[in-house]
């Protein structure tokens, strides 16, 4: 399965329930694009287990705000909605899925 | 492109590790930092480099960096701000850039980076190493940028072209800040605030923002590359030059001391070396 494109419209939908990690990103930032494989390998990984998701900061600003984002890439993790963790810069595909797996 | 070889850090080590990867026909890839904040750069004169004596530490620097380069070594300017594995190959993340490599020389000189308190909590949450990266996410916003690097006033103008409202600290006065914007001199800085950062403290002063850009010469080893083995504060190597990382080899200040030219040219010769051998066995 595809890293899922989430826009503010259908965000908390998408995130209401069970276990979900989103890539805050952008296209000008490099360390992002060092990230983006780890992320599409994750997204297959656990496919239909936690949904992978990813949130481009410039065409979505409301969602940066919204969860305080400031630094890109960060990846924040929920459960049933919540907030659980977030992880800022590039990280080892470990401190992942480590949260992943602890909250599946 | 992926390179064989990605050497962090633009000083005789690393200079030294290019050649000697160059030579044996690597593709190789410089990463450096401002030149002014080469340890090197800054000595006035060098009287301990065998047959080469009584030079300017700069003249020496430069001599070392066109013999890399004509031997075909490229050359790129920027902060290395983190380093990450995967799939047999480095993701190096340059400024708002990033590149790969299949092996790594790290010869980043001495780092010094005793953190500001608040810095490590509010990471991410205001606190940020690249302006490149993270300028755009606070445009109308006032920012504070904490100057330790010698390229820090260039980077303060472009957070004040892109529409940040900045104020420039730094404990000696910087050279090329734009006069719009202000500078206060301070020593003694701690970041404050609740949820985010609500301003910066410094030298008893509040400077309300709601980011503070922290621009030093290069990363802590530990953040650089988060496996890394370190010892006394220096990365952990043996007699090749090979750190506890399969392919990560280092070389010059960032090992240990002596902290001296010809230190740095030898151990960046045996880390070029081994890294090349390295590579052949992929």
């Amino acid at each position: 399965m595809a890293t899922i494109h989430l826009t503010k419209d259908g965000f908390d939908k998408a995130i209401s329930s069970g276990t979900a990690m989103v890539d805050f990103w952008a296209s000008w930032c490099g360390p992002c694009k060092m990230l983006s494989p780890v992320i599409e390998d994750l997204a297959g990984r656990y496919e239909g287990r936690a949904l992978v998701g990813k949130v481009n900061v410039d065409d979505e600003p409301e969602l940066a705000a919204r969860f305080g984002v400031m630094s890109i890439p960060t990846v924040l993790f929920f459960k049933d909605g919540k907030e659980i963790d977030r992880k800022v810069g590039v990280m080892p595909a470990d401190s992942y899925t480590a949260v992943l797996d602890a909250n599946l | 492109m992926i390179y064989d070889l990605a050497v962090v850090g633009g000083g005789p080590a690393g200079l030294s590790a290019a050649v000697q990867a160059r030579v044996r026909g690597k593709s190789v890839l410089i990463v450096s930092g401002d030149v002014r904040d080469n340890a090197l750069y800054k000595a006035q004169r060098v009287d301990n480099y065998l047959g080469l004596p009584e030079t300017g530490g700069g003249a020496l620097l430069e001599r070392f960096r066109r013999h890399a380069q004509a031997l075909g070594a490229q050359w790129k300017s920027g902060r290395v701000l983190n380093i990450l594995p995967s799939g047999g190959t480095f993701y190096l993340g340059i400024g708002s850039d990033m590149t790969q490599a299949r092996a790594l020389v790290l010869a980043t000189g001495v780092v010094r980076t005793r953190k500001y308190p608040g810095e490590e909590a509010h990471l991410g949450r205001g606190v940020s190493y690249c302006a490149t990266c993270d300028g755009m996410l606070y445009r109308g916003r006032a920012v504070a940028v904490v100057g330790k690097s010698a390229d820090a006033p260039e980077e303060a103008n472009y957070l004040q072209s892109i529409g940040c409202r900045v104020t420039y600290v730094s404990d000696r006065v910087p050279e090329g800040l734009e006069a719009a914007i202000p500078f206060v001199k301070a020593a003694k800085l701690e970041i404050t605030g609740e949820a985010g950062v609500e301003a910066l403290r410094a030298d008893g002063r509040m400077l309300p923002c709601a980011g503070v850009f922290i621009l030093r010469p290069a990363m802590a080893l530990a953040d650089l590359l988060p496996d890394l083995a370190l010892k006394d504060g220096y990365i952990a190597v043996d007699r090749n030059m090979a750190t506890n990382l399969p392919g990560v080899f280092a070389a010059g200040d960032c090992t240990g001391l002596p902290l001296q030219v010809s230190k740095a040219v030898g151990e960046g010769q045996v880390a070029g070396h081994r890294a090349a051998e390295y590579l052949d066995q992929l």
